[in-house]
């Protein structure tokens, strides 16, 4: 099978759907011409051009206007450039887009995108580097897609670019790059349906984006032990995919979850808590989590490298759990 | 006044809807009978009335908390209002929003919005699908004079200037934010001059004068129909009641409020169509006893009809709820 970069990708879901779907228009900052600021819709630049479009840095507008075009018949797929600055206009998310549908009793069809770059990257320091899915799998009202494959970033974002709901896709900065298999045929992937990437037998990593990767390779490492690593990514965190988990649970007897948001009240403490309330009696020792210390992220590489786990972070914890 | 006895004594007819309603909803908080919070309307019915006489079904508009009048003048259904303020199933939100939350996205009530400045964003989102949609759709934006001090209300103003969206912005200047005064508050005199700062038209009218804002906003309808971009108009009028019922207002004398009171807008369009001509006392009786029947049937609905089923709280959050964990 060909193999195509994580931007690729998205780029091809977006021209393959705008073909299909005239409403389907995309806009943000350093869009049109410069294909987004890490350059991940390169692939579209120069296309549909009355439907990229360039706009000023207003980011209560970026994300609100999402929601009025929407109510009035079109497909937004709104570009966040940074997600921290979602914080920006995140009243325009959270107190508009997420509650619209609710609070009028069900009216209009909510079909929008967030999107945009997500995750560390190498020093970029607290303000440009975090990782924040989390705080909209606490809100209701988004539906959340998390990538880690280019074969994953296609097939959701076309289902995304389908779906009747908000849905919010972050993008790790550090997997714009990497490349993977991507059939020529169309494909799309459900929302809530987990992927196996790695099957075994001795304990069960959830992971989802860039710790997809760090548990495969820690899975690598710990194989050479004999320590045989199932790793699932989960793919979307809104909704998520209990059963997969849970049966990979009974299984292996064992489950760490993997993030690179904070340790503490992130996405991976819902995971762990609804799997002890539902598997406990398959559960052979604690779950352990795996997450970013509770800090900023800081500049210098050491500091950042502390800070933000790995694939040697997930080896410590799966240790954890096979020794007991 | 160059204008049929038709279309005035429609403009007279959506007022004292509104103030009906308002009057109404007013009677029924304070006998306990509405949970939450009433933003009323009244003295300000000039402006939702004068405004949209301008617009077609398929032009849109964003509303503020205090948003039942520009709900009644485009064509709200009064008895699913009424229902909502009770919190019945019936209601326009099935009783999941309430006052602050009313919309009606069939005839283009792109929502009340309990957040001030909330509007202003999804407005000019509407405004972009009517550009790329080709159509000739207009937007007006209601929002307060505290909202124009939001970043929201800058960003909307530059944006739509920048893409020629076809958006009024209608400010509703009610010389109160909350409890805040507009003259403690902002830093001009009238917000119809910060047009200026965003390269587009703006104006300044009297918010009590039913006719005087049909005009503006009628040239302004026709800028944006005719693909010339937005326009922000400051309607100043004033605040007759609390910011919700049930306000202390200590920020106020009563003496201000019963001065600014002979200026209202009902009144005042009355007697000047009784002195044309245009209106009949037994005219002006019988369009008072309509809108308090039509109230009367609306609280009679909303009383009627039942509360929504405490397990209805886990629907309507998404279009599909495949695999969502409620």
């Amino acid at each position: 099978m060909r193999e195509i970069t994580f931007s690729e990708a998205l780029g091809e879901a977006m021209l393959e759907e705008m073909q299909r779907d005239p409403t389907i228009f995309t806009y943000g900052e350093d869009i049109a011409k410069q294909g987004g600021i890490f350059g991940a819709y390169k692939p579209i630049l120069g296309k549909y051009k009355d439907r990229i479009i360039d706009t000023p840095i207003s980011e209560e507008v970026i994300f609100g206007s999402a929601l009025g075009a929407a109510l009035a018949g079109m497909r937004p797929v709104a570009e966040f450039h940074f997600s921290d600055f979602l914080f920006t206009g995140m009243t325009a998310v959270a107190n508009q887009i997420m509650k619209f549908k609710y609070m009028t009793g069900g009216q209009g069809k909510i079909h929008l995108i967030l999107r945009g770059p997500d995750g560390i990257s190498k020093s970029a320091a607290a303000q440009h580097s975090e990782s924040i899915e989390t705080l909209f799998m606490h809100i209701p009202g988004i539906k959340i897609i998390v990538p880690s494959t280019p074969y994953d970033m296609k097939g959701l974002f076309k289902t995304a670019l389908k779906a009747d709901d908000p849905v919010i896709c972050f993008e790790h900065k550090m997997l714009y790059a990497k490349k993977g298999p991507v059939p020529e045929e169309e494909y799309y992937i459900p929302f809530g349906k987990a992927d196996i990437k790695r099957a075994g037998k001795d304990v069960t990593v959830v992971a989802t984006s860039r710790m997809v990767h760090e548990s495969l390779k820690a899975s690598e490492e710990l194989a050479k032990e004999g320590i045989d690593v199932e790793v699932i990514d989960l793919r979307t965190l809104v909704p998520w995919d209990k059963e997969t988990i849970i049966e990979s649970v009974k299984k292996t007897h064992r489950l760490v979850v993997a993030h690179e948001t904070w340790r503490r009240g992130g996405w991976g403490a819902e995971i762990a808590a609804t799997v002890q309330e539902e598997a406990f009696e398959y559960l052979d020792a604690p779950i352990m989590r795996v997450g970013a210390k509770n800090v900023h992220i800081p500049f210098s590489p050491p500091l950042q490298d502390f800070v933000v786990p790995d694939y040697k972070s997930v080896i410590n914890e799966i240790r954890k759990v096979v020794n007991v | 006044m160059q204008y049929e006895k038709e279309f005035l004594i429609g403009l007279y007819r959506t007022m004292v809807r509104i103030r009906n309603f308002e009057l109404k909803a007013e009677e029924l908080f304070l006998q306990g009978k509405l949970p939450g919070f009433i933003h009323l309307y009244i003295g300000e019915e000039a402006i939702a009335t004068g405004a949209m006489a301008n617009l077609r079904k398929d032009d849109y508009i964003t509303s503020t908390h205090r948003g039942h009048g520009h709900m009644i003048a485009k064509g709200a259904d009064v008895k699913k209002m009424m229902a909502e303020l009770y919190g019945k199933e019936t209601g326009y939100c099935k009783g999941k929003g309430g006052s602050m939350h009313i919309a009606d996205v069939s005839i283009g009530v792109l929502g009340a919005n309990g957040e001030v400045a909330g509007g202003l964003p999804i407005a000019v989102g509407a405004g972009m699908a009517i550009k790329m949609q080709k159509k000739d759709s207009v937007v007006i934006s209601f929002f307060g004079d505290g909202a124009s001090n939001r970043g929201a209300f800058h960003e909307a103003l530059n944006w739509a200037s920048v893409f020629k969206l076809p958006i009024i912005f209608l400010n509703e200047n009610n010389q109160f934010a909350s409890t805040e005064r507009v003259t403690e508050t902002t830093s001009v005199k009238n917000i119809g001059d910060r047009a200026k700062g965003y390269n587009i038209v703006g104006a300044t009218v009297d918010g009590n004068d039913v006719i005087a804002v049909y005009e503006v906003v009628k040239e302004a309808v026709e800028r944006a129909r005719n693909g010339d971009g937005p326009t922000l108009i400051e309607a100043k009028t004033y605040r007759i009641k609390g910011h919700f019922v049930g306000d202390p207002e200590l920020y106020r004398e009563r003496s201000e409020v019963d001065e600014k009171w002979q200026f209202e807008p009902i009144s005042r369009f009355e007697s000047t169509l009784l002195k044309m001509g245009m209106l009949t006392d037994s005219e002006k009786d019988s369009i008072w006893k309509d809108a308090e029947v039509e109230v009367k049937d609306a609280v009679n609905f909303a009383e009627e009809s039942t509360y929504p089923a405490p397990e209805s709280a886990l629907q309507d959050l998404f279009e599909s709820d495949e695999g969502y964990d409620y």
